[in-house]
């Protein structure tokens, strides 16, 4: 396969699933703002944190409210992670795959950016966010569903999936950090019934509000949460599941090529770590320290993938 | 559809009586549902010069054109004698320039010639083969077909024939029980042949064959793509290929890999910034070298844009004498040189009736159709010829066939033409039974590029 080609199959991934995400965020943020609380924009100011891209809407020097942090998340071209930018970047790239990819896939995705772009060019109708995130959702799952039955399972599959899981994983890792001085050590309280409603539209959000129940059938505990979404692996989301499967599709990958690289050696040791790993040991290094190190070595993975396949 | 007589044509009769079943409402349906999935696969073209024109479709019209059998049997045969000839000129004018010395063609006109590769003096094509992918533009008049532009420059236009077909397929299965339509598909295994049968000499295994894209930027990406798809092929950019000790290697997830064959979309100009324009990005610098050594086939040969200029295409008949000793059984469509003075003098005195082209020219643009010009045009058209004589060429403006045609609620008569797709290796030159029919949408009009507002219909031929 051509480098270039494996690196849009990557970023197709990575750019539709960060799509999904800050749809996500969104959906959360209006739940926190239905919420009783002293500080209605609270919300906001941490989806638009949980996106990782603070900075940029810092330099806007405006206020985080429902509208301006809703139109900087959907549909400014200036944000490169908006869903507009994602779906134009993730676009892009599956034009120029477009012969790795199925018909099914190739058109989910050429649709819902159609749909999108037909809503930004009707300037008189004011769009519908809430449709929208719905919709991204949707359109999302259809394109992962167009991938699982579809694609063949070579390496066109495996660097889309790669992009995804790395992708998904750095996006829960900000997701928690986020809301990390919230999580507090085993034995103290969530800070009351607002914390409590916060951190159930958190795990709504991800869809894992019934599952967080399942698994530990009792009221949400903040470590449990960090549980969950950290070291359970069964959890889609979690970052056990996300660096098991990164490690099993560069295990693939490597069957093809019969070649070891550095990602590979890399996303198999954080993956024994996070399945070695207790929820206490993370709360004694801190957690905010530990998800900060999660995210800048799943960066380095992402960069040594690229490296390993001349990309 | 009809004859000269007002009758309809009895290859046309089948169709006739379909489209008189059919309800107007439910051949606009199908003609939106095609239209949307086309959009939907992203089948699409980009229009230079336009703001917003990315993402546009070409409109395709469900009603088919059709060719008899013996058309298109008279089609063959001239368009084969034409390139072969095309490919012997090409080969002659790097070479031994014999029909120079005759004084058949004016030399400056092949050698000051902007396509004119001097490099290509040096290089032999494998099999004398410039043109390995040819598309000719026909009309049809009451007195037959006659070629209107011979395009050998990575012609465009083969996945809309696919795609229409498979299109037309879809909507109207029976109307494929009631006519017997020669399959088109055939093009994509000429063209595997082709790439394997021009391969350089003493490759060990299958050649590896690659399709050249300048980025999904590129107006064309849509059948850059979906050509590399079908052949099973990498499309590569040009920064995806590197020249090493005068080989080409692609960059992949495996390692450097060697490529033995490129079929290339970009433009000469760009191929490699060290033999042609220093500032491309496009291209592969040390791909001439490469080729130079025999050690990757490039396809269409660089240079070959010489035998498509609109001034040499005037000379294909004498061309098509010179080096077969016959006449061209596929006319061109009568031309007037304005370089020559009586030609001058006619096109001059004959304005309002001709159509006029730029030799430099391409897509419709730069052109007059003298009889829907209005006064300052033609003046402006006359001023231009004096200054520039030599830049222009006149014809006769042709009463075209026309093709009924789906409009709003209605179903008119249209002009059509037709590009007959061929490919050539040293084994021989094979014509697709179909082509590309290009439709005018506009009442009365004549021109029928996609860049002007033109669509594109099925075309059968009928076995």
């Amino acid at each position: 396969m051509l480098s270039r080609t494996a690196r849009s199959l990557f970023w197709l991934g990575r750019h539709v699933e960060r799509a999904d995400f800050i749809a996500r965020l969104m959906e959360a943020a209006y739940r926190f703002e239905a919420l009783p609380q002293p500080d209605p924009n609270s919300g906001w100011r941490s989806a638009v944190a949980s996106s990782g891209t603070g900075g940029l809407f810092d330099e806007y020097g405006i206020v985080a409210n429902r509208d301006t942090v809703t139109h900087f998340l959907s549909l400014d071209a200036d944000n490169p992670s908006s869903i507009r930018s994602c779906l134009d970047k993730a676009r892009f790239d599956a034009r120029v795959v477009r012969t790795a990819l199925t018909r099914e896939t190739f058109e989910t995705l050429n649709q819902s950016w159609i749909e999108l772009q037909s809503r930004i060019r009707h300037v008189d109708r004011p769009i519908d966010i809430q449709m929208l995130i719905e919709r991204v959702k949707q359109e999302v799952r259809n394109f992962e569903g167009a991938i699982w039955r579809t694609l063949v399972r070579s390496e066109n599959f495996w660097f889309i999936r790669l992009g995804v899981v790395i992708e998904r994983a750095d996006n829960t890792a900000r997701l928690l950090d986020v809301k990390y001085h919230t999580l507090l050590p085993e034995g103290e309280d969530v800070g009351g019934a607002l914390d409590q409603a916060q951190w159930t539209a958190v795990l709504r959000s991800v869809s894992a509000v019934t599952a967080y129940r399942h698994i530990y059938r009792q009221n949400l505990k903040p470590w449990l949460i960090a549980d969950l979404l950290l070291l359970k692996e069964e959890i889609p989301r979690s970052l056990c599941h996300c660096m098991d499967v990164a490690s099993e599709y560069l295990h693939d990958l490597r069957a093809q090529h019969s070649r070891v690289g550095p990602a590979d050696r890399l996303a198999r040791r954080m993956s024994d770590k996070l399945k070695t790993t207790t929820i206490e040991e993370v709360y004694d290094s801190g957690l905010h320290q530990f998800l900060q190190d999660f995210i800048s070595e799943n960066n380095r993975l992402s960069n040594e993938i690229a490296e390993q396949f001349s990309f | 559809m009809r004859g000269s007589d007002g009758n309809v044509r009895e290859a046309y009769q089948k169709l006739e009586s379909w489209l008189s079943d059919m309800p107007v409402d439910e051949l606009e349906r199908r003609h939106a549902a095609a239209e949307l999935a086309f959009r939907r696969l992203g089948i699409t073209f980009a229009v230079y010069g336009e703001e917003d024109a990315d993402e546009k479709i070409i409109p395709f019209d469900v009603i088919p054109r059709i060719v008899t059998n013996d058309e298109f049997a008279g089609i063959e045969e001239g368009v084969v004698q034409r390139i072969e000839a095309l490919n012997q000129f090409l080969t002659d004018i790097y070479g031994p320039r014999e029909i120079l010395k005759a004084g058949i063609i004016p030399p400056e006109l092949v050698l000051a010639n902007p396509q004119f590769q001097p490099v290509m003096t040096r290089i032999k094509p494998p099999g004398g083969i410039y043109s390995h992918i040819s598309g000719i533009d026909m009309v049809r008049t009451k007195d037959g077909f006659f070629v209107l532009e011979d395009n050998l420059r990575t012609p465009s236009g083969v996945a809309y024939m696919l795609e229409n077909r498979e299109a037309m397929l879809r909507l109207f299965p029976s109307l494929f029980q009631d006519h017997r339509v020669r399959p088109v598909e055939t093009y994509i295994d000429h063209l595997q042949d082709m790439m394997r049968e021009v391969a350089p000499s003493g490759i060990r295994g299958e050649p590896l064959g690659v399709v050249l894209t300048p980025g999904a930027f590129n107006s064309a990406y849509y059948e850059h793509s979906f050509l590399a798809d079908r052949l099973g092929i990498e499309l590569v950019e040009g920064t995806d290929l590197f020249a090493e000790d005068r080989f080409i290697y692609m960059r992949t997830t495996e390692g450097p890999q060697r490529v033995d064959v490129i079929y290339r979309r970009i433009d000469d100009d760009f191929l490699d910034p060290l033999a042609f324009r220093p500032d491309s990005i496009l291209g592969v610098a040390g791909l001439m070298d490469a080729y130079e050594a025999g050690n990757v086939t490039v396809v269409n040969a660089p240079g070959t844009g010489v035998a498509d200029d609109k001034a040499i295409y005037s000379y294909v008949p004498e061309i098509v004498r010179f080096y077969s000793g016959k006449d061209a059984t596929l006319d061109n469509v009568e031309t007037w040189r304005c370089r020559e003075p009586d030609a001058l003098k006619y096109t001059l005195d004959n304005l309002h009736e001709l159509v006029v082209k730029r030799v430099d020219a391409s897509g419709g643009y730069g052109m007059l159709i003298g009889p829907q010009a209005t006064k300052a045009e033609l003046e402006e058209f006359r001023a231009r010829l004096r200054d520039d004589p030599e830049g222009y060429i006149a014809q006769p403006t042709l009463s075209l066939s026309t093709c009924p045609t789906v409009s709003g609620k209605n179903v008119c008569e249209r002009h059509v033409d037709l590009r007959a797709f061929a490919v050539s290796s040293p084994e021989e030159t094979r014509v697709v039974p179909g082509g590309l029919t290009r439709v005018a949408l506009k009442e009365g009009s004549l021109v029928v590029n996609s860049s002007q507002g033109g669509g594109t219909k099925d075309s059968w031929v009928l076995a």
